[in-house]
Parts: structure tokens; C-alpha cells; sequence
């Protein structure tokens, strides 16, 4: 009894870190699909986006499956709810990398090249913000005295995001030679670049209250 | 009359299943780690093993009720426990079964004019703060130590559900064994010497004896009442003094054990002084009293903000009012069977000093001089005659124990029917023997039969440094007397 007990516990533990795998490989994805945009590859691109829809139908089955076992099996009652909570987090994370691939195919902006870099440090920060959470949401499974390692540095890549956003609208909207409604069209884009990092610190700020109630 | 009397044993079963499995599944259930309906189940039928696999084996199978010495007065005395633990139980208290019994037994005492047994009474009052107190001392370090080792073992959050949920059932299941072996005894030992019913074999390969039945009867009893009733004080125990982790509901079933097994083990004690080890010392510990102290030791340990001390004074009175209302209803009840319905609720009970009893006495080294005056002189209530023998000479709680043990008239017969009931019981072959050898004997003590029977038989001796076998004969003799009784 208790080695089958086991087994199902085992069964759930790898469905949390796949699922975990997903949410990081989406950001390694769009930093991909975005830098073959940028380099105007647009077959490397369709191969992207074609990747991070799968990974992101993989989690959203992966997050269900959890979740079932979490209720049917009535799995962790002292803190289902809170690791409910952080399974939808970390999918909407997944969502808004992919959603991000998506509105680059559907709208097409036209990057000018001296914005490529910038936009390039500014997914990176983000994604980096993402694996950060990532690293706390496994920690918070197996070794909770460790989140606090991780959660520290969603907040410095999620800052640094920041700064490299606002140093691309500022560049954006200096430039005189480009229409009002492309510059819109670029700080759109830089800011739903950075919102990612957005999302991944208010991630971080409920995973730190979770640990909190777990440590009580 | 045997049906009626045993629904009582039946309904104190019942309160006992509703009440005491909170013992053992409350913190598991107010944790949402094992449901109420598997807790239940699991405990029923684990509390029926207890009480058809164990419960005869156990040193007292007649249970606290074994001093009633009628069988209208011990259908009181369990009804008016179980209305007292039912009672309790409807408010959501965890009390102890136990006290209420003793309670009961004293009211019966009070009635009947018997002597009060202060010592059980002492023992209660001493439990309501020793086993609070050692439990929360035992559940706060197994926490922290368990903490610890949680932290340094990296246990996935998962694993660390499934250890504990594992860990709360298998201390579940081995909690409502010893629920239903210890407590049956309580529930229908009395009947077992009274009890009409044979054995009943099944195809041959399995076979209960009459006591078997009845044990497995109370046990029925037991888990139909946690089943019933039981969710609301498990709710108390689990979720009520204090919000738990579950592993923390983990810490308070194990320290709770631990506490009852230390503490309260006459095994364990025999076993230690057995091999020239220090014994722990034996104190009174009652179960329900133990686990609630196991929480607080979790709540205190936390920082004890999160206890909830209003329930905890509520659960203190309800453990103070247990054996007073138990007392209470007990002789009230006693008074309107014996006035109402013409119940003999007790056997009178004489004492006198005879001839035999001076002799045994002087034998046991008490001077009886000073008694002279009241020899031969009967006392019609063990109270009175204790009186007298006090006002006359100044003895020791055990010289008193002596005097009242040797005076106490008991005028007994062997007769042919108790040795044939006899001869069908699981006494040992030896033992029938001596019991046919003293058929159509009469005996004035009690004490006279059982010397009669040590000497026809050395299996009716009892061995000084051998408990155990000093136990079995112990409860042997109860028996043999109890079939005495019920035959004349």
C-alpha cells in the first residue's frame, strides 16, 4: 500500500518538474524565435513558434493532469490551494512567452536594427526573470529553505529589465525620422517584452507568501 | 434480562467509539489527510480486531466494572457512563471513557454504601495534568527534531504528503487496535460470565468462543459509534485547539503514543525492571487527555499564538465535569431502579470479623486486639465498618486494605451447575479439577475460596516476581467467582 502510494507520489513529482522543463524551454523558444525574426530567418521562426505552441499544449495538459490528481487524489491539503495558484501563474508565464511569438507573427513590427540588441538584452532579462521563478517553483517542491536563494533574483533581472526598457522607449521615441505610430508600435512591443518580467516578480511575491505558510 | 443489560455495555461502546477515536484519527482528519469516512472505516475495523484478537487477552477482562457486584447495578453504572461521554460528545469534548466509568463506579460505591475508591479518584485528577503536560513536553521535541530532520533531508513536498498520510494510517490502525483490545474489557467484560450465548464454529476452519462474541459485539459497537458520531470531536482534537500541518497531526498521534507506551505500559515496566534496567515511572495517562496535550505542544512550539485557549478551557471543564456528572447520574439512576423498578442494583455487602478472618489477620502480621470489642460483630456496609475499625486502631492504607479484604463476608457455594459452566470455559484443565474437588463446598470469605482453590491446584497459585502469570490467575479466580456467583 504505502509503495503504491509512493508510486503515485513519484508519478506527480515528474509531472510537476515536465511541467516545470515546459515553462523554461517556452523562454529558451522565444528568445530563439525572437532572434531569428530579428535576423529576418523566418523559416527558423515558423520552426519556433511551431515548437513553443506545442510546449505550451504540453503544459496546459500537464497543469490539468496535476491538478486532477491534486483534487481527485486529495493530494497536499494544507497547501493545494497555493500550489493551484502557482500551476496558473507559471502558465501564464508560458502563455505570454508564447503569446509574445504569436503577436510577432500576426503584427510583423519593423525593428529597426539598432534597436535588435536592446530588444534582444531586454528578452533575455525576462526569460531570465522566468527561469529564476522556475528554480524557486522547484525549490518550493523539494527544498523550501532554498526558495529564497532563487525568489532574490526574479527581483534583480526583473529591475534590470526594467532599465533596459526604458532606455529602448526613451532611443524609440528620440528618433525623429520614424511616424508616431511606429514608435507606438515598437514601445508596445518593448513593453510586452518587459511585462514578462512584470509577471514573473508578482510570481515570485506569491511564492514567497506560499513559503511563509508553509514554514508557519 | 441479559439483552437488555448488555445494550447498555452496547450504547458505552458506542459513546467510547464516538468519543475516543478522535485519539487516534482526529489530527489526521482535521487535517484533511485521511477523509472522515476512511478514518472511520479503517478505525472500525481495526478497533473490532483489538477487541476479538486481544481484548481476552488482557490483564483485566472484566474491566472497572468488575466492582459492581450486580449485574442491575453494572447496567446503570454503564448507562450512566455513556450518557456522560455521550453527552460530552454531542458538545465535541474529547474525555476519557475511563473517567467517566470510575465516576460511574462511585456513584455506585456512594449508593451502595462500598467503600470509594480515592485512589482512582486521585489518579484521575492526576491525569488531567500529567498527561497533558508530558505529551505536550514529548510532542514539542519530536517536532522540532522531526522538523529538522524534514529540512535536512530535502523530502519532496509530495513524498513528505505520502510519508505522512502513510505514516497517520499506520499509526491510525495501530492506535484503534489498542482502542478496541483496552477498552472492550470495559464495554462488555461484566456480561462475559453471565453471557447465555456457545460457540458458534464457521465451516470448521473458524471458531468464536461466547466471549469472542461479545467482544466482537462491543466492537461492532465501537465502530458503528465512531462512525455515527465520531467526525465532530476529531474536528475538535484536529483543527479546534490549534490549525496543524500534517505533519504536525503526524508529531501529536506519535508523542501521544509514545506517552501512553512509557508511561503506561505495565509490559514495557515489567520488561526493563526484567533486565536490571531504570523503568520508567508508571503514572496515570488517559489517551484523550494526551493527545490534546500533544497539540498544545505543537501550538506552544509554533509560538502559541495560533492556540486557541478558550476551546482549551472548555475541553478543562468538560474533563473536570466527566466523572462529577457521571457520579451524578449514576446514583440517581441507581435510585429510581432500585425504588422505582425494584432493581437489586447491589449485593449488601457484610463484614465481620470471624474467627477465620482474626486468623488471617494475625497472619499478615496486623495486631487485632484492640478489635476485640466488635468481634463476631456484622457490619451491614463496608463504610460502617471501616468506621469502626478506624475509631479503634490507626492502620495504614494498606494494613486497611488487609482487614477489609479478610472481614468482607462472601458466603459462596460451589455448586454443580458453576462446575459445569466451568468445565466449558477455557480455564485450564488443571484448574477444573480443583474447582470440581471443592463441589458443594460453601466458603464464608472470598479470600477462603481462593486459598481453597491454590490448595487443590499449584495453576491456582499465584507466583511472587510473575505479573503475567499472577494477572491470568488473578483474573481466572474473578472468573471462577463471577460463575459462583451468577449460578447460586
Amino acid at each position: 500500500m504505502g509503495e503504491s502510494i509512493l508510486k503515485k507520489r513519484a508519478g506527480i513529482e515528474k509531472q510537476v518538474d515536465e511541467f516545470m522543463d515546459r515553462v523554461s524551454e517556452a523562454g529558451l523558444l522565444c528568445k530563439n524565435g525572437m532572434e531569428s525574426y530579428l535576423k529576418g530567418n523566418m523559416e527558423a521562426f515558423a520552426q519556433a513558434m511551431t515548437s513553443i505552441r506545442e510546449t505550451e499544449h504540453k503544459g496546459d495538459a500537464l497543469r490539468r493532469s496535476i491538478e486532477q490528481d491534486l483534487f481527485t487524489k486529495t493530494l497536499i491539503p494544507e497547501s493545494r490551494g497555493d500550489v493551484m495558484e502557482l500551476l496558473e501563474d507559471m502558465d501564464a508565464l508560458l502563455d505570454r512567452l508564447t503569446g509574445l511569438i504569436w503577436q510577432f507573427e500576426i503584427e510583423r513590427p519593423d525593428i529597426c536594427p539598432e534597436f535588435h540588441d536592446d530588444f534582444k538584452e531586454l528578452l533575455h532579462y525576462s526569460v531570465e526573470s522566468v527561469e529564476a521563478d522556475v528554480r524557486s517553483c522547484r525549490a518550493f517542491f523539494k527544498d523550501i529553505h532554498a526558495v529564497n536563494d532563487h525568489i532574490h533574483k526574479v527581483s534583480f533581472w526583473e529591475k534590470e529589465s526594467d532599465k533596459v526598457s526604458t532606455r529602448l522607449q526613451r532611443a524609440i521615441f528620440r528618433r525623429q525620422d520614424l511616424h508616431l505610430s511606429h514608435k507606438m508600435h515598437l514601445r508596445f512591443f518593448a513593453k510586452q517584452v518587459d511585462r514578462i518580467a512584470d509577471e514573473a516578480e508578482d510570481v515570485a511575491d506569491r511564492l514567497n507568501i506560499y513559503v511563509i505558510k508553509r514554514m508557519l | 434480562m441479559f439483552a437488555i443489560f448488555l445494550t447498555s455495555g452496547l450504547f458505552l461502546g458506542w459513546s467510547l467509539g464516538a468519543n475516543d477515536a478522535a485519539n487516534v484519527f482526529g489530527t489526521a482528519v482535521g487535517t484533511r489527510m485521511i477523509s472522515f469516512r476512511k478514518a472511520a472505516i479503517v478505525c472500525g475495523i481495526f478497533v473490532i480486531f483489538g477487541a476479538v484478537i486481544s481484548g481476552a487477552g488482557a490483564a483485566k477482562t472484566l474491566g472497572e466494572l468488575g466492582a459492581v457486584n450486580a449485574i442491575a447495578g453494572a447496567f446503570v453504572v454503564a448507562l450512566a457512563a455513556a450518557v456522560t461521554v455521550y453527552w460530552l460528545t454531542v458538545l465535541g469534548y474529547p474525555v476519557s471513557t475511563t473517567q467517566a466509568i470510575v465516576g460511574a463506579i462511585i456513584g455506585w460505591d456512594l449508593f451502595s454504601g462500598a467503600l470509594i475508591d480515592f485512589g482512582a479518584l486521585e489518579k484521575i485528577v492526576l491525569s488531567w495534568f500529567i498527561s497533558p503536560i508530558l505529551a505536550a513536553i514529548f510532542s514539542a521535541l519530536l517536532y522540532k527534531v522531526i522538523a529538522y530532520g524534514i529540512k535536512y533531508a530535502r523530502i519532496h513536498m509530495f513524498s513528505l504528503d505520502a510519508l505522512t498520510r502513510s505514516g497517520l494510517l499506520l499509526a491510525g490502525i495501530a492506535g484503534a487496535y489498542s482502542l478496541g483490545a483496552n477498552n472492550i474489557s470495559n464495554v462488555v467484560g461484566i456480561f462475559v460470565p453471565i453471557s447465555p450465548l456457545s460457540d458458534i464454529s464457521f465451516l470448521g476452519w473458524f471458531k468464536l468462543n461466547a466471549a469472542q462474541q461479545l467482544f466482537l459485539l462491543g466492537g461492532v459497537s465501537i465502530a458503528v459509534g465512531t462512525f455515527t458520531y465520531g467526525k465532530k470531536v476529531m474536528l475538535t482534537v484536529g483543527e479546534g485547539i490549534t490549525e496543524m500541518s500534517p505533519v504536525a497531526a503526524f508529531v501529536a498521534v506519535l508523542a501521544n503514543a509514545i506517552v501512553l507506551f512509557l508511561f503506561a505500559s505495565q509490559n514495557l515496566q515489567a520488561f526493563l525492571l526484567g533486565h536490571g534496567l531504570p523503568a520508567f515511572p508508571l503514572v496515570p495517562v488517559s489517551s484523550s487527555q494526551a493527545i490534546v496535550g500533544s497539540v498544545i505542544g505543537i501550538g506552544l512550539i509554533k509560538g502559541g499564538r495560533g492556540i486557541r485557549w478558550r476551546v482549551l478551557g472548555e475541553i478543562s471543564m468538560a474533563w473536570i465535569a466527566t466523572p462529577i456528572v457521571a457520579v451524578l447520574i449514576s446514583f440517581i439512576s441507581l435510585f429510581i431502579l432500585q425504588n422505582v423498578f425494584q432493581q437489586k442494583t447491589y449485593i449488601p455487602v457484610e463484614y465481620q470479623i470471624t474467627a477465620m478472618a482474626e486468623l488471617r489477620i494475625r497472619e499478615a502480621g496486623i495486631p487485632v486486639d484492640s478489635l476485640a470489642d466488635i468481634r463476631a460483630k456484622t457490619y451491614p456496609t463496608a463504610a460502617q465498618f471501616q468506621k469502626a475499625v478506624s475509631q479503634r486502631m490507626a492502620l495504614s492504607a494498606r494494613e486497611i486494605n488487609v482487614v477489609m479484604a479478610a472481614t468482607e463476608i462472601d458466603r459462596t457455594m460451589v455448586t454443580s451447575d458453576a462446575v459445569k459452566r466451568a468445565n466449558g470455559s477455557a480455564l485450564k484443565d488443571d484448574q477444573k479439577r480443583a474447582l470440581r474437588k471443592l463441589w458443594g463446598k460453601t466458603f464464608e470469605h472470598r479470600w477462603q475460596l481462593e486459598k481453597a482453590l491454590a490448595e487443590a491446584s499449584p495453576e491456582w497459585r499465584v507466583k511472587p516476581g510473575d505479573k503475567e502469570q499472577s494477572n491470568e490467575v488473578l483474573r481466572d479466580l474473578d472468573y471462577v467467582y463471577r460463575l459462583i456467583r451468577a449460578s447460586e
